[in-house]
């Protein structure tokens, strides 16, 4: 058997982080352009450019946690899936609903946070029937008084901070063509970088930049086709010998296949000002099955590193080269600075899909080195000199053939559902999955009026009979400290805290404070819906800290409740719903704010 | 036909069994835009036959729209917005059909002077520029995909999203517009797509099945059609199976208007339609 994660159980991990809490070198430090001092605000989701989660924050700490009590609540008033960060600007918290989309300004300076307005660009209804899993929204971001966020039906709106009135919109793609938007925006340099969603229809994937004053398109790039169009000229310096060549977005493609490839762009965005490098991933490839898209498949399931200013790409590597399991590069990529051989490191740090969290050279693209954190048959081993994974031929997923026990599952070890690093601990703190699938063909579908034969999956919880795990990792050893396992897999994120306090959330709805250095449940609370959201911190007028999530279960884990599954269909929602069958019976759908204080 | 007083007598059967004021309403779930099957119009040759059975059950037929894409049953049938979707595959899971009213096969499409295509092993089909549907669900694709795919043949083959571009006209249409103006050699569809706009394009055009009609066991070229209820529905799946047969005829000629290839049909045979 493949499945090569270190075997300890849980109680020696345990004891060996309590022996060795970190490496013996300095711990991997934020980039200088990190700000050292906390402003108590949460402005963008990731938290800063380089995606830390992390806050200075320290009012709440081990200690006191356990006394941590309800501030306020708020409805987003739509019962789906909500996968968004609340932000803080200022006195004012800003909540953002799934579809329609709705945009919610919070007055925190005064008592209960009154509703200060709401701005509803309402979206076309018929986005929802397009949309892949759930009508999922990851978030609005914050830049120079205003908020600005995707809609489902692919527009990019850019909201007055203060008053809630609409500056700009621009409409980036047409649902009838199967195009989306989920993800949260991010703001850098006068741009506002989104990307689209829509793999499964065939759309072909592209990153673009609008100027953040008005809008206006300054560049856009696809992530297939001719290096024309992706953006690909004499400053692309990719370090693998498989990136370098002539219009590889076209020639590892058979023809024409790459003009509906997907490699779409729904994931997190991170910024290195200094090195003026955005970083992206790109989506899984797409509508064809592998055996239909013999070749490398370029520029999908992997992570750009594009100049700001122009699109221009400057490197790319690719995780998963010909994907044959669905996964998307998405996951987060967190920038720090850290030594590696006695060298000193700009490095981007990636938990992804494949089980991998790959440790990247963000200056060059070179792998510095690819540890897996989930348990895993798909994959043999990675090979360092290419950096490649080593792809476990009997768990190809094959027309006409039933295969057993592929971890990770299509999802991956882990989704889009980001990581939080502290520098304190040096630990980042991953919120992850742990499950296994069987593949076969299945009996007949319909769709558009034409019968056709799908692939029939069934996840199931992997080794330890648990689906969801919560892990501290070393960076530099690439292992698993300590690991909080769950029941169902965890779909929320994670935010980090100076106080060694680490957040995090579970589909039943227990909102959980950990032990940032030993892993151990602090506090929880359960809130009334399943949780997917991403928890954020912040420094409220009263200059009291506060913790906030949104409760309300969905997404593609948690579709099974938000819409409606019939949980005796194992394969709906593409196979999470047989793993999934139990959620129903634990939590309902919701939509609620929850925001923490220490009494 | 029913006479006159017989149709009163199943209205008031019908408004017995409801329970309400008000016909009963025969609520058909559809695709708007999926010609030949269905839109908005009526036009399609599902529209066709909901319009029979409603005759049929003394019921007046009310629709609701929506495409038939990823959760179409889940947010139409399975909600409750309405009672019966007229074409789903036979074996359909989650829903309960009823006996199934015709047999279509996938077949080749190609113009009237371009090559004949014998079966999938066809040499010819090395050479040809080749279109199939793409699904776009992870590991799901259209059995020619699939078959071609097995035996190699990729290069030639171009993919058309089944979605295609909803603003238009009957997206999956599209594939054969572009088999008449020559962007293809042959065109793979499911047999009342190719039957239908075969009929529709600018140069003649030639439809046969597709050869072998089960590539494999787990790889069907041929499926039977049913219409598709509830599962707790039984009484009105036996309502509609009694409407079918006894309709059989006028559905047949439905079917045969709109050129539907039937494999369970000895009269339709492969032919050039202009």
């Amino acid at each position: 058997m493949g499945r090569l994660r270190s075997a300890c159980s849980l109680a020696l991990c345990l004891t060996l982080a309590a022996l060795f809490p970190v490496s013996a070198q300095t711990p991997p430090q934020p980039p200088p352009f990190v700000s050292r001092d906390e402003d108590g605000q949460w402005t963008i989701p990731q938290k800063n450019y380089a995606n830390t989660r992390y806050s200075g924050l320290a009012e709440i700490n081990t200690e006191n946690v356990k006394s941590l009590q309800v501030a306020f609540t708020f409805s987003t008033g739509v019962n789906r899936g909500q996968e968004s960060a609340p932000l803080v600007v200022g006195s004012t918290m800003y909540v953002l609903s799934p579809y329609p989309n709705i945009l919610y300004a919070l007055d925190l300076s005064k008592e209960g946070a009154p509703m200060k307005w709401q701005y509803n660009p309402q979206p076309a209804a018929a986005a929802q029937g397009v949309a892949c899993c759930d009508v999922v929204n990851r978030g609005p971001t914050y830049s120079n008084g205003r908020v600005f966020y995707t809609t489902l039906d692919a527009q990019v709106v850019a909201v007055d901070a203060e008053t809630g009135k609409e500056a700009w919109r621009t409409k980036l793609g047409d649902i009838n063509r199967g195009e989306t938007m989920t993800m949260a925006p991010l703001v850098a340099k006068g741009k506002v970088f989104v990307g689209i969603s829509g793999g499964e229809y065939g759309v072909r994937g592209w990153i673009h930049a609008l100027n953040e004053a008005d809008g206006k398109s300054v560049w856009k790039a696809y992530n297939t086709g001719p290096d024309q169009d992706v953006k690909i000229g004499p400053n692309f310096k990719p370090f693998y010998e498989s990136d370098k060549g002539k219009d590889l977005g076209v020639t590892t493609w058979p023809a024409d296949a790459w003009k509906t490839g997907g490699g779409t762009v729904w994931g997190w965005l991170s910024f290195d000002p200094e090195l003026n490098l955005l970083y992206h991933g790109t989506g899984n490839p797409g509508p064809w099955n592998a055996n239909q898209r013999p070749g490398d498949n370029k520029w999908t399931a992997g992570i750009f590193a594009r100049d700001p200013d122009t699109g221009d790409a400057r490197w790319f590597y690719q995780t998963a080269p010909h994907d044959i399991h669905d996964w998307d590069t998405v996951n987060e990529m967190i920038l720090l600075d850290m030594e590696w051989e006695g060298r000193p490191r700009k490095v981007l740090v990636h938990p992804g899909r494949t089980g991998f969290v790959y440790v990247i050279d963000r200056t060059t693209g070179e792998v510095l080195s690819a540890k897996p954190f989930h348990a895993y048959t798909a994959v043999t081993g990675f090979d360092m000199k290419t950096a490649r994974m080593l792809i476990n031929p009997e768990k190809e997923p094959v027309n006409n053939r039933v295969i057993r026990d592929i971890c990770p599952t299509a999802p991956g070890a882990k989704d889009w559902n980001p990581s939080a690093f502290s520098p304190k601990t040096g630990l980042l703190y991953i919120p992850h999955m742990n499950m296994c699938m069987d593949w076969q063909s299945s009996e007949a579908n319909y769709i558009a009026g034409t019968p056709y034969v799908g692939a029939e999956v069934r996840m199931f919880p992997g080794p330890g009979g648990h689906m969801g795990e919560f892990s501290a990792w070393d960076i530099r050893e690439g292992k698993e400290l300590w690991t909080i396992k769950e029941r169902f897999p965890i779909w929320s994120g994670a935010v980090a805290t100076a106080g060694d306090v680490v957040f995090y959330g579970n589909m039943e709805g227990w909102f959980k404070a950990v032990h940032a250095r030993t892993g151990e449940v602090l506090w929880q609370f359960k809130t009334s819906s399943g949780i997917i959201g991403q928890p954020t911190t912040y420094r409220g007028p009263d200059g009291k800290q506060y913790v906030a999530i949104l409760s309300g279960v969905g997404g593609w884990a948690g579709a099974i409740v938000s819409g409606d599954l019939d949980p005796r269909d194992a394969t709906a929602a593409l196979g999470f719903v047989n793993a999934m069958r139990e959620l129903k019976n634990v939590t309902t759908k919701g939509g609620t704010l929850y925001v923490f204080k220490l009494p | 036909m029913c006479s006159s007083s017989l149709r009163t007598l199943v209205l008031i059967g019908a408004l017995l069994a409801a329970g309400a004021a008000g016909a009963r309403e025969l609520r058909v779930c559809a695709d708007p835009n999926n010609l030949p099957f269905s839109n908005e119009a009526g036009e399609g040759f599902e529209n066709q036959i909901s319009e029979l059975l409603a005759e049929e059950l003394g019921a007046r037929l009310r629709y609701t729209w929506w495409a038939q894409r990823r959760g179409f049953l889940r947010n139409t049938l399975k909600v409750g917005t309405c009672d019966l979707v007229p074409g789903l595959p036979a074996n359909a899971e989650g829903v309960l059909t009823t006996a199934p009213y015709y047999r279509s096969s996938y077949v080749f499409v190609t113009r009237a002077d371009g090559p004949e295509i014998a079966s999938y092993n066809d040499p010819v089909l090395r050479e040809a520029r080749i279109g199939v549907h793409l699904i776009g669900d992870d590991g799901s694709n259209t059995p020619p995909a699939h078959a071609l795919a097995r035996r190699g043949v990729v290069d030639n083959v171009r993919g058309f999203m089944i979605y295609g571009d909803y603003g238009e006209p009957n997206p999956p249409a599209r594939m054969l517009v572009a088999l008449a103006q020559g962007e293809i050699d042959v065109a793979v569809v499911w047999g009342p797509l190719g039957g239908y706009f075969s009929t529709q394009q600018t140069v003649p055009l030639k439809v046969v099945p597709v050869r072998p009609a089960f590539d494999g066991p787990k790889l069907p070229m041929v499926f039977d059609i049913s219409m598709a209820v509830r599962r707790e529905d039984e009484a009105l799946r036996r309502e509609v199976d009694a409407a079918l047969a006894r309709r059989r005829a006028d559905v047949d000629r439905i079917l045969t208007q709109y050129r539907v290839p039937r494999l369970d049909h000895p009269s339709h045979h492969a032919d050039v339609v202009r």
